[in-house]
This record gives structure tokens, C-alpha cells and sequence, in this order.
């Protein structure tokens, strides 16, 4: 790290005390580099064990690279904190402005701890940190108000960040997200439960500054290969032109796309909700993150008109991905784009996670459809394949939380088919919901053994595309391919470089990227690096009771047939125990983690 | 003085334009480039400013110095630091500002921006490295000869001209 970089000043925020102090942490970023590798090791240290994910002392760790505000695509925020949806690790990214706000405000990372008697937000303009009443905030139907608000409340326009919840992460829904920038999401593990269960509203962060670089000119040449490879290189065009959705149809033809909570993997309805489709008809305006070329963010403008006054019409811009459209789309037999856009608004305004929230009903419905659950428990909504209306009044009641059966389906999947049966088809993976991928035994064993059980840890969905589509592998080479991509991905998320630029930094470019900004590293350093932070996450969730000791595979996904074909229980449970061999028990128990959780 | 007006009608008028800010998607790269001219990494020494409209959804405004022709930040400064470009715009002479923040308090666009590191203010060059690093076109340096009587219609053919060409620049 280059002196008078401000990349190591680590701030730390009491809101029991509404105090704070700025500390510096050169160890950690000059050892672990920054976001992933470093939020890690401010978890461990912060995060006693075995604490419940609402206690106080739950912290919620934001934090940046070096190369942010630098380069970019270096655009992404890494968020660690316990998670209360798995209780294990809770590690989420988002983009949006958060990333260039934190770095520009002259922090590498913020420890977040403590928990308000009263709402508040946190206003943090570089070094004037103010706590804020957020009581007129609290129980807001639609976190855009809240945004508006803050946003008008508050200076530097243009140069902030603001992340908040919404009614989903203030009745603490496990799974509820903090959105940033209106469209962007810390998603998956519950960080907006997490920000609930501490009365935070919202977390604002703004600031400007200069960055030094080793060499000026060297930084204006790389940066320029940078920029042109990212603007012109086929790398981006996808995400550039019609955006993630545009997987909808080819995963669809090849039979891979989870469709009513994975009975089949094709929906026949898949062209009308594909990304060419939702494009041609709703496309409204693109967006980017600060400092992406690209603008893979994707907004649908939809316009529905009042049914009580003739010619007023209200326009909702929504947008969407391919997840979301999966998860409310396909996997709840969603074939009407403007019910889809609808149900996403819904879903999006209370800040619930949408692609968690889409396996739910997709589970509440087959287990109503199957007499698991009756009309009592949904409160009379009849759960039926495609009907969205009914769907955005159950996604309603998940927030809100109004019975057992609601507050069941708050907490996941897996909790909920453990009171009301059906896990056989509750499709969850370490208690994390599916991604939209049933591409072969990739996606299943990487969601399984990933560090956040996610779709983004090891990307198994392209192992299957791009490897076994062509060759076999043993179980045993299947679990080593994953491993290799999920430890290179700490890489990329310790700089919290975005993955969708995976293609445009190669480790040599990442090598003298690195050098700039005074981190002379070589390959060899990177790979020990990465191994060495995807131990430290399983480290920490051994801490904290993780165990892949008979590991619930839900059967459904051995029920639908692949691309690849059926899947075999067999072949799945070895990559596992393989996994469990090479990475979970060499590292489990760890002393310097549980010394540290007992201090 | 006749001289001295030929002298003026073969000056170019250059000035950063905003092509169309419907395309503008926020990502700031422009913010970053400007930084950048100098070596410099991060957003302090930037003259141009990308924010949304008032929400992301309403899309953006790009604020940067328009070049006007009788710019009141120069009318405001006690101490006569800046001077008004025969060829359009300001210039500011950093050793004569005392930071007052006139400049910026009569800019009713906001374009004056302000480098807390040296406390004195930062104003748009007129270089158009910011509009190389636009991807998508809505920034384009323009070139325009300084219209004045006869000459108004002539140069307006130019103007279009020579627009298209700064559009071209943009894109390679």
C-alpha cells in the first residue's frame, strides 16, 4: 500500500453508544488487500462466537479495495456480518455508488456496531459522521421514499451512497436486502435484517478526494487498456447490450431454467419474459454503477393505467435482471412480463431479497398444491402457478408477517418445510434458497460447499456449461475446479473488482494493477492469498457450527433431469465429502478464531 | 482594430458540450477521466460533475463550465484572478486566488467546483479528455468559430460540421 493512501483507515461506528473512532489497519490491508479478504478478518474479530445474528453485538463490516475509484469495474462493496438467515456467513456485494462513496470518504472499510433504542440513519461525509433521528423513516411502505427523502435531506449530490432498508429488513424477514441507489442490493443473507434488528434506516456515505498512484503515467496507460478492453472487448457485451437477462432463452432451449419450483426446467412461456422481449417492449433507461463503462443495470418503464379515472396513468421503472426473472418469472410460472414487472415493484419496494422470495412461493405453492398447507395458513390466498396478484399479497404478507405460516416463510425454505414438511422440494442449499441454474451437478455442489451458498462463489453453472457439457469429470475434479474459481474470486472480491470483469482482470493485469497502488505481489501470492481467505470464511463457519455432515440435498433435483442429464446423489455427495477433506477439516478447529471470540 | 477583429473571427470557440444527456447512464467516468488528466486518481481535481436528476430512475444532469460569453464568476472575484478566454470560457490564476468562494456563489450552474486540498476552485479546461472515456456519447468537445455579424450563418454550417467530426473523436 502506498503511503498517504487512506485505503487503511478502518471506521468504527457504536450506535449504542452513537460513538465512534477511526483506526488504522495497515496489518489487514497490506495482508488481505481489501474487501472480501479483509472484511473477513473483521468479522472474526468483531463477531464473538456464537452470538445470535440479532444481538448488538452482531457487527456489519463494509469494505473496499485498492483499486477502487482507481480503475474501472472496481465498483463492487463487499458486506460480511452473521448472518440470520443461515447463521453462518453473511457476505453480500453491491455496486451502486456505495464502493466509490466509501473509498472517496476516506475509508477502506466501516465496522458497524451496537444497536439504537430509537431509528436512526448514518450520515457519513468523509470525517463528519452524524447520527440522524430515522423515527419519521420507520415503517415507510416503499424504501424509494425513504431514498427520496435522505436524498433531499442530505448534501453531496452525485457523490454519495445511500444504503438502506426497507419494511422486509425493519420485521426482521431473514432474507430482506439493504438497497443502494435504488436499484442495486446487499442481497441473499439478510444484512437489511441485520440493519433492522439494530433500528439502522440507512447508512449514507459520501465524500472526494485524490488517490496516489506509484507512477502517473503507468496509471494513465493501464488505465487506458483498461477502459478500452472494457468498452470494446466481446467480454462485456452481453451485460452491455441486453443485460443478464439476456440467459433467459438459450438456459431455457437447453433445458436448464428451474420453472414452478423445479417440476420442470423449461417454461414454455420462457420468450415472452426473456431479456429480448422485456427489452423491445419496457426497456426505459440503462444505468451503471460509479466508474463501470459497461451499465449492465437494466430499467423497465411500466406504464398501468388507473382503473377508477380514465387517462391517468402511473409509470413504474423497475428493474431487472436475470435472477429476478427467474425467481418471480419462471419459477412461480410467471408468463406475463407486465405481472412479472409488477410483482419485482412489489418485492423491491419492501427490500425483500427477490431471488429468496421466488423459491419461497414457489415452495408455498407446491406445498398448498399438495394439501401441506391450507387456505387457513395463507389466509385465503389460493397459491396458483402464474397468478401474480395473488403472489405480490403473499409477498405482502412474508413481509408483514401476520401469522405463523408468513412468519414461517420469513425465515426461509428451509425452516418452513421443517414445521409444515416438504423439504423434499424446499430448494435451499446450506439453508440458502436456489439460484436459477439447473445446469448439471456444477451449480448443486458449488451452492452447496460456496462460502455464502450462492451462485456467485464458484459460478458452478459454468462449470457445467463450459466444462462438463464437453468432458467428464470425477466428483473429485469437479469439487478442485469449483474450489480453484472460488479461491480466485476472493481475489477479485478483495479488490472488489465486479465479476462480470472476471474476463478483463486476468492475474497479470491484477499484478500490475496491484503495483500502483504499492502492493508488489506476484501469481504465487494471489493464489495463497485466496486460498487463504476462502479458509478464513470456512473458518469462521466451522466457528459457528457449520457442518457438511449429512448435508440436506433437496430430491427434487434429482427428479428433473439436466442438460447434462439425471443427477446422481452418489457422484454430488462425493464432491462434497471431497470438499469437506480438502477444505473444512484441515481448517476446523481453528484456536486464533476462537481466542479472539472469547476476548 | 480592424486587425484585431480579423484576429477574432479566426479564433476557435472550444467549449465541452453536452450532446444528449438522455444517454447519460451516471456512471462517472467522465468525473474519473478529468481526475485523471493530471495523474491523479480519485475525484478531488474533477471539473465536472455527474448526478442524477433526483433519483436514478429520472436520469442525469451533467454539470461543467458552458463557456459563456460574459461569465459572472469573473465578475465576482476581488481580486481579478480570472480572466474570460478570447476563445470562450475562464481562466483562473491560482496564485492571485485567495479561495474566496465568490466564483462559486455566481455560477448558477454550479460548475465552479471546489479542491479542498489547495481550498481554491477548479474550472472545466475545455481539453476533452473527460469526453473520450464517455461510452456512450453524451459528452463531445466542440469547435466553434466565434460568431460575429456577417459571419453568423456561415459558421453555423461549420458548427454542424465540425460537431459530427467531435462525435467521431468521441467514439474512437
Amino acid at each position: 500500500m502506498l503511503p498517504h493512501d487512506p485505503l487503511s483507515r478502518v471506521l468504527y461506528i457504536d450506535l449504542t453508544k452513537k460513538s465512534f473512532k477511526v483506526k488504522d489497519r495497515s496489518d489487514l490491508f497490506e495482508k488481505y488487500i481489501g474487501g472480501a479478504g479483509v472484511g473477513i478478518q473483521l468479522l472474526k474479530e468483531e463477531c464473538p462466537k456464537g452470538i445470535d445474528p440479532y444481538d448488538p453485538s452482531n457487527p456489519i463490516v463494509f469494505a473496499v479495495g485498492p483499486l477502487t475509484s482507481l480503475f474501472p469495474l472496481a465498483s463492487k462493496t463487499v458486506a460480511m456480518f452473521k448472518s440470520p438467515h443461515t447463521g453462518y456467513l453473511g457476505e453480500s456485494h453491491a455496486g451502486g455508488r456505495s464502493a466509490v462513496a466509501i473509498r472517496m470518504a476516506g475509508y477502506g472499510a466501516l465496522v458497524i456496531k451496537g444497536s439504537s433504542s430509537r431509528p436512526v440513519y448514518l450520515a457519513i461525509h468523509e470525517d463528519s459522521i452524524n447520527f440522524r433521528d430515522a423515527s419519521a423513516l420507520w415503517g415507510m411502505e416503499s424504501n424509494f421514499t425513504v431514498g427520496r427523502i435522505i436524498r433531499e435531506n442530505e448534501p453531496a449530490a452525485g457523490m454519495r451512497t445511500i444504503m438502506r432498508i426497507g419494511k422486509a429488513g425493519e420485521k426482521l424477514v431473514s432474507y430482506a436486502c439493504v438497497t443502494t441507489e435504488s436499484y442495486r442490493h446487499f442481497g441473499r443473507l439478510g444484512l437489511g435484517a441485520v440493519f433492522g434488528s439494530k433500528k439502522l434506516k440507512a447508512v449514507l456515505v459520501s465524500g472526494k478526494r485524490t488517490i496516489p498512484t506509484a507512477n502517473k503515467s503507468e496509471y494513465r496507460k493501464l488505465y487506458d487498456e483498461l477502459y478500452h478492453t472494457a468498452v470494446e472487448s466481446p467480454l462485456m457485451k452481453k451485460y452491455h447490450d441486453l443485460g443478464t437477462a439476456e440467459n433467459i432463452e438459450p438456459l431455457n432451449m437447453l433445458g436448464g431454467m428451474p420453472t414452478r419450483n423445479l417440476l420442470t426446467a423449461k417454461f414454455e412461456s420462457a420468450k415472452e419474459i426473456s431479456g429480448d422481449s422485456i427489452a423491445e417492449n419496457y426497456l426505459g433507461r440503462r444505468l451503471a454503477c460509479s466508474h463501470c463503462p459497461v451499465g449492465c443495470i437494466h430499467i423497465a418503464a411500466l406504464r398501468i393505467p388507473y382503473e377508477d379515472e380514465t387517462y391517468f396513468y402511473k409509470t413504474s421503472m423497475i428493474s431487472y435482471d436475470y435472477e429476478p426473472i427467474y425467481a418471480l418469472g419462471t419459477m412461480l410460472g410467471v408468463s406475463d412480463p407486465k405481472g412479472l414487472l409488477k410483482l419485482m415493484d412489489h418485492v423491491e419496494s419492501w427490500a425483500l431479497d427477490a431471488m429468496t422470495t421466488g423459491v419461497v412461493l414457489a415452495w408455498a405453492t407446491e406445498a398448498f398444491e399438495k394439501g401441506l398447507v391450507s387456505e387457513k395458513d395463507t389466509m385465503g390466498l389460493k397459491l396458483a402457478w402464474g397468478d401474480y396478484n395473488t403472489y405480490i399479497k403473499a409477498a405482502h404478507n412474508i413481509m408483514d408477517q401476520p401469522n405463523d405460516f408468513y412468519a414461517a416463510l420469513a425465515r426461509g425454505v428451509e425452516h418452513a418445510s421443517s414445521i409444515y414438511g416438504g423439504s423434499d422440494f424446499a430448494l435451499s442449499f446450506g439453508k440458502n434458497e436456489m439460484a436459477g441454474y439447473h445446469t448439471g451437478p456444477g451449480t448443486h455442489v458449488g451452492h452447496l460447499i460456496g462460502a455464502r451458498h450462492s451462485h456467485l462463489d464458484n459460478a458452478g453453472y459454468s462449470v457445467d456449461q463450459k466444462i462438463l457439457a464437453k468432458k467428464q469429470l470425477s466428483p473429485e475434479e469437479l469439487a478442485d475446479a469449483l474450489m480453484e474459481e472460488e479461491k480466485w474470486r476472493q481475489i477479485l472480491s478483495s479488490l472488489t473488482i465486479c465479476f462480470f470483469a472476471r474476463g478483463i482482470y486476468t492475474p497479470e493485469v491484477t499484478l500490475r494493477a496491484l503495483k500502483l497502488t504499492g502492493f508488489e505481489l506476484a501469481k504465487e501470492d494471489l493464489d495463497r492469498i485466496g486460498d487463504e481467505i476462502l479458509r478464513e470464511k470456512n473458518r469462521f463457519k466451522v466457528r459457528e457450527g457449520f457442518s457438511l455432515d449429512n448435508v440436506r440435498i433437496p430430491k427434487r433435483i434429482f427428479e428433473t433431469p439436466t442438460p447434462l442429464g439425471q443427477l446422481d446423489e452418489a457422484f454430488i455427495r462425493k464432491a462434497v465429502e471431497h470438499f469437506k477433506k480438502k477444505m473444512l477439516e484441515e481448517v476446523a478447529p481453528e484456536k486464533g478464531g476462537a481466542e479472539k471470540a472469547e476476548a | 482594430m480592424t486587425e484585431q477583429k480579423e484576429e477574432k473571427k479566426r479564433t476557435k470557440n472550444v467549449r465541452l458540450r453536452i450532446v444528449d444527456i438522455d444517454r447519460c447512464v451516471g456512471c462517472q467516468n467522465c468525473m474519473f477521466a478529468c481526475s485523471r488528466r493530471t495523474g491523479n486518481a480519485g475525484l478531488e481535481k474533477s471539473c465536472i460533475g455527474v448526478r442524477s436528476v433526483g433519483g436514478m430512475e429520472r436520469g442525469f444532469v451533467v454539470v461543467v463550465c458552458r463557456a459563456c460569453e460574459d461569465p459572472p464568476c469573473a465578475k465576482v472575484c476581488p481580486v481579478d484572478a480570472i480572466t474570460v478566454r478570447e476563445e470562450g470560457g475562464v481562466r483562473i490564476d491560482l496564485n492571485k486566488c485567495i479561495g474566496c468562494k465568490n466564483c462559486q456563489d455566481a455560477c448558477p450552474l454550479g460548475a465552479i467546483f471546489w479542491d479542498k486540498e489547495s481550498n481554491k476552485p477548479l474550472v472545466c479546461v475545455y481539453c476533452g479528455y473527460c469526453a473520450q472515456y464517455c461510452p456512450h456519447n453524451v459528452l463531445a468537445l466542440e469547435k466553434t468559430e466565434v460568431s460575429t455579424g456577417s459571419t453568423k450563418e456561415a459558421s453555423k454550417e461549420e458548427e454542424k460540421e465540425e460537431e459530427k467530426e467531435a462525435a467521431k473523436g468521441v467514439t474512437a
